[in-house]
Formats: C-alpha cells, sequence, structure tokens
C-alpha cells in the first residue's frame, strides 16, 4: 500500500486566489466569462448614485448652481409640466423632439435598410456608396452640422437630416452586414428548389439578416437621439435639445438635468421595446 | 433513364500562387432510378464536389451530366439537397419548413400544407407540425430536412452527409429511415459518408474515390440493404461476415490512400 499523500498546491496568494476560476452552481457552465445575474448589483448602483447624490446636496458640499437636489429636479419637472418652457408646453417640445428622431429613424429605415440589402447583395451597389458612407460615417455630426444649415437653411430640414445621417450609417452597415448571416446550406436548399434570386433575398436572406437588421436599428435610433441635442443648437425654440441648451444659457440647472433625465427615460423605453419586438421577431437568434 | 455523368473533369483555377487543382478527373457514373450509390473516401477527394455538380451548384470543366434525358445546368427541382447541417430555416416552424419548396414553386398554401403534412407523417414527424424547428434533436431536424427534399417529388435525391452531426444511437436509426424511405418513395440517392459501415449497409452501388485528383478507384455493387428491407435486422446485416470482409477491404483501399497522400 502506498501512502496516498496530497499533492502539494501552490502558495495561494491572494491575487491568485482572486484570479483562479471557481467552481460552479449546477445550471452554470463552468468557466463562461461573465454569467451571472446582475439586477441586484445594478438596482444598487442605481440607489447608491441617487444617494450619493442627495447626500451631498442635502449637507451643502455642493452649490445648488452646479448640483440642484434630486428633488428640485422632481418638483421643476412638475413645474414645467405644468406651465411649460419659454411659453411652450412641455408636451410640445417632447413631441417635437419625438417627431424630429423618429422621422429621421424612419426615413433612414426606409431608405437605409434596402441599400444596405442591396450593398450586401451587389458589388456594384457596395463598390459605388461603400466610399460616401465610410467617409462620412465617422465624423462627428457637428462637425457638418454648418454646412447643413448653410444647404438647407435653419428650418426643420437641417435638422431632420443632421438626426437622420447619424442613424443612416449603422442602420446601411447592419442591413448590409446581416445579409452575410443566411448559411450557404440555406441558400443552396432554396436555389435547388428552384427559387430566383428575388425568392432567395425575400424567403432566405432577408429573414435571416433580421436579428442583425434589429441591432442596427437600436443603435441607429441611440445615435439619433445623441444627434438631437447638436440638431437643435440652432434656430430652434421647441424641443427638448432646445430647453436643455436654452436652460443652460440661463443657468437652469435643474431644467437641464430633468431634460437629460427625459431624454435618457425616452430613449431607454424605445430600447426596452426593441428588445421586446427582437424576442417576438427572432426568437431564434443565436440558436441555430 | 436515371443520371449519367459522362467524362466529367473540374480544375479550380490557380489562385494566390498556387497552381490549378484537378478536383475531379474523368468521372464517369451511371446513378439509375432506384439505385442508391453512395460515395466514400479520404477528405479532398471530391465527394462534395462530385455532389454539387450533380446539384447544378458548380458547372463542370469538361464533359456533361444528364438527369432524365436533360442536360444539368444549374440548380433545379429535379434534383433535392439534404445537407449535413445549417440548411433549415429557423423563422418557420416544421411544417412551413417542409413545404418551403412548394412555397417557392408558387404552390397555393393549403395544397403545400397538404403535401407537406404527408410528409412530416412519412417522417415521423406528426404532432410537430407547429413546433420551431431550432428547438428540436439533431435527428429530429435532419428528418425535417429530408421531408423537405422529398415535397417536391424529385428524381434524385443528393444527401451530403446527412446524418454526420449525430450521434451513434440515433444515426443508425436514421439509416434504417432512410433505407425504408427509399424503398418507398422509389428515388434514386446519391449519398455521401465517412462510415465505411454506413456506406456498405445503405448503398446498392459503392463507389470509392481518391484524392488528387479526385477521381473514382473502385466501384462494388451492394447487397446489405437489400437484405436489410428483406427483414434481415440492422445489426445482423452489419455483424455479417460478409460485411465485415467487406468493411475491411475498403478500409484497406482509403488507408492506402491516405498514406499515399501523406
Amino acid at each position: 500500500m502506498t501512502q496516498v499523500t496530497p499533492s502539494p498546491r501552490p502558495q495561494a496568494g491572494l491575487i491568485a486566489r482572486l484570479s483562479r476560476a471557481r467552481p460552479t452552481k449546477p445550471g452554470e457552465i463552468y468557466g463562461v466569462p461573465g454569467q451571472g445575474n446582475t439586477l441586484w448589483l445594478s438596482a444598487f448602483s442605481i440607489a447608491l448614485f441617487f444617494a450619493v447624490w442627495w447626500l451631498v446636496t442635502a449637507m451643502g458640499w455642493v452649490k445648488p448652481l452646479f448640483v440642484p437636489a434630486p428633488m428640485t429636479i422632481v418638483t421643476k419637472f412638475f413645474a414645467v409640466w405644468n406651465e411649460g418652457f419659454t411659453g411652450t408646453p412641455f408636451l410640445s417640445h417632447l413631441m417635437i423632439s419625438t417627431v424630429r428622431v423618429f422621422g429621421a429613424f424612419l426615413l433612414a429605415c426606409v431608405i437605409g435598410l434596402p441599400l444596405g440589402l442591396a450593398m450586401g447583395m451587389s458589388p456594384v451597389m457596395r463598390g459605388l456608396f461603400d466610399p460616401p458612407i465610410e467617409f462620412y460615417r465617422p465624423i462627428p455630426p457637428l462637425a457638418y452640422l454648418p454646412l447643413m444649415i448653410i444647404w438647407f437653411g435653419i428650418g426643420e430640414t437641417s435638422k431632420v437630416l443632421l438626426i437622420f445621417l447619424s442613424v443612416f450609417a449603422p442602420i446601411v452597415l447592419g442591413a448590409r452586414s446581416g445579409v452575410k448571416s443566411a448559411a450557404i446550406e440555406q441558400i443552396h436548399a432554396a436555389y435547388s428548389f428552384g427559387a430566383t434570386r428575388w425568392q432567395v433575398l425575400r424567403f432566405v436572406i432577408m429573414p435571416s439578416a433580421m436579428p442583425e437588421i434589429l441591432t442596427a436599428m437600436r443603435v441607429g435610433i441611440g445615435f439619433g437621439w445623441t444627434t438631437l441635442v447638436a440638431a437643435e443648437m440652432v434656430a430652434a425654440t421647441k424641443g427638448l435639445g432646445y430647453m436643455v441648451l436654452s436652460a443652460s444659457q440661463f443657468l437652469q440647472t435643474p431644467v437641464v438635468i430633468m431634460g437629460i433625465f427625459v431624454i435618457a427615460i425616452i430613449a431607454f423605453a424605445f430600447d426596452l421595446l426593441m428588445r421586446f419586438v427582437e424576442r417576438r421577431v427572432v426568437p431564434w437568434k443565436g440558436r441555430m | 433513364m436515371g443520371l449519367i455523368i459522362d467524362d466529367v473533369s473540374v480544375v479550380f483555377p490557380a489562385a494566390d500562387g498556387r497552381p490549378p487543382v484537378s478536383a475531379l478527373s474523368k468521372i464517369n457514373l451511371t446513378i439509375d432510378d432506384d439505385e442508391f450509390v453512395v460515395a466514400l473516401g479520404a477528405s479532398g477527394c471530391g465527394k462534395s464536389t462530385l455532389l454539387n455538380l450533380i446539384a447544378g451548384f458548380l458547372s463542370p470543366s469538361t464533359g456533361t451530366l444528364n438527369l432524365g434525358g436533360h442536360r444539368v445546368e444549374g440548380p433545379g427541382a429535379d434534383r433535392a439537397v439534404v445537407f449535413q447541417k445549417h440548411a433549415l430555416l429557423p423563422w418557420l416552424n416544421v411544417l412551413d419548413n417542409v413545404a418551403f419548396g412548394l412555397q417557392i414553386q408558387g404552390v397555393n398554401k393549403a395544397q403545400r400544407y397538404e403535401t407537406a403534412n404527408k410528409f412530416v407523417g412519412l417522417l415521423g414527424l406528426d404532432g410537430f407540425q407547429k413546433a420551431p424547428v431550432y428547438k428540436l434533436s439533431g435527428g429530429m431536424q435532419q428528418r425535417v430536412g429530408i421531408a423537405r427534399a422529398l415535397t417536391c417529388d424529385p428524381q434524385i435525391l443528393l444527401m451530403d452527409e446527412p446524418l454526420g452531426a449525430l450521434d451513434a444511437l440515433t444515426r443508425e436509426k436514421a439509416q434504417e429511415l432512410i433505407l425504408r424511405i427509399w424503398r418507398d418513395t422509389h428515388k434514386s440517392i446519391f449519398f455521401i459518408t465517412h462510415s465505411v459501415e454506413e456506406a456498405l449497409f445503405m448503398g446498392t452501388k459503392l463507389v470509392v474515390m481518391s484524392p488528387r485528383p479526385g477521381r473514382i478507384t473502385h466501384t462494388f455493387d451492394l447487397p446489405f440493404s437489400r437484405r436489410y428491407l428483406d427483414g434481415m435486422p440492422a445489426r445482423q446485416v452489419k455483424a455479417s461476415p460478409e460485411f465485415i470482409r467487406l468493411r475491411e477491404d475498403v478500409l484497406k483501399i482509403i488507408f492506402a490512400d491516405e498514406e499515399a497522400s501523406a
């Protein structure tokens, strides 16, 4: 009989212990990066944010001009809701911005999705449209805002166009790369039943591109909200971006923060809606 | 009339500084109606290239293919393909996947569901018509693929390692199912596999292929699938001395090819 001796373990320092993978609970898979529920930590993070905010204002560590108290924001929201801002009802500000963003978004979808699909399907289209899109895509919208104004004036056209341009590129690129999602076997199967190129596009390529298209729409509308404030910088008299900018000129910090929250909440609500749509439309995403 | 492959060669042109590759060289093969031809060989021997030629996804460099007296020039519904995987459409349920070929051909909904239902039943998928295909097991997905291939009443079924992704038990069951379907539907089948046992058990004719250049080196006529269909249990067929002897002979040929090319 040989004596069973425990194999010598490497000296476990704190760092070595922390960087070692832990055994998993039943139902989890060993070693999957980043698995686990984050709901409670996220709730904690939000609560902590508001608690610190409340603390620094309640203790008077920061002047209200820089950081107003959380309750001031809520009060301000109801005040603006009831009385409007610069003579315009709050809902008008909200409506006009929403219309600008979603109008630009719909326009970008109507033009961008077919163009992206065409670019994915045809080398001619890709060759023609790739350079202009790749040229303007990385430019910050603020850089070409003056051009928009010089060309299209200070009316709605330049505003919607600016947002449109920021939404357009991600949607085109998403649709274009979505074309590559279909497995070659799926495409061959359709052709072997005698499908035309058009039928392959309609019945195989477009449905399989849906996950990427929906992701691109989510990313795109995010860009849209990002560009909203820039679009409402010049010669606007209504809109959430205008509200934030003009409040800042009068040092009305509560309105600035309130406007930021309103934009964040609308954008987040739409993102939730898109995630819901995603689960309904492409439940098979990543599963085959 | 069957499928007649007449002196077909395929040369892939030179690319990236490499010389042209002779993927298939002087292939002559006839697949008669009701025949089950299995192609076997080391990787790179051109089995899949041959299947792509018959399917019409690839044109031969020289030679001709004729199916039922018509020259093969591109894909068509007279040849249906069953792929190893990734060929079903996950946004459609089982019934719509099976009916997909008929939908492509413009058959109206009621009629295509009627036909599709027949093949859903034939493949033992009854009750799963509304199930999403991505939730099915690999074996069931493959049966959906076979049902879909059958709906358009092709003259020949082209099967590209259809059972390659299945586990051993499911695979043996699927072999028997395919043989019964072959008997009941009277299709001719061209079947690619890596498994010698599968090849011997299923085919009426075995072609052994060899790489560089891809060519047919041996042809065998096989009696085993008939024995199974005449009632002998599958394991008994596969355990018979004759089967085992032929299996070892074929393995020797393939290993010799591997060593010659290594």
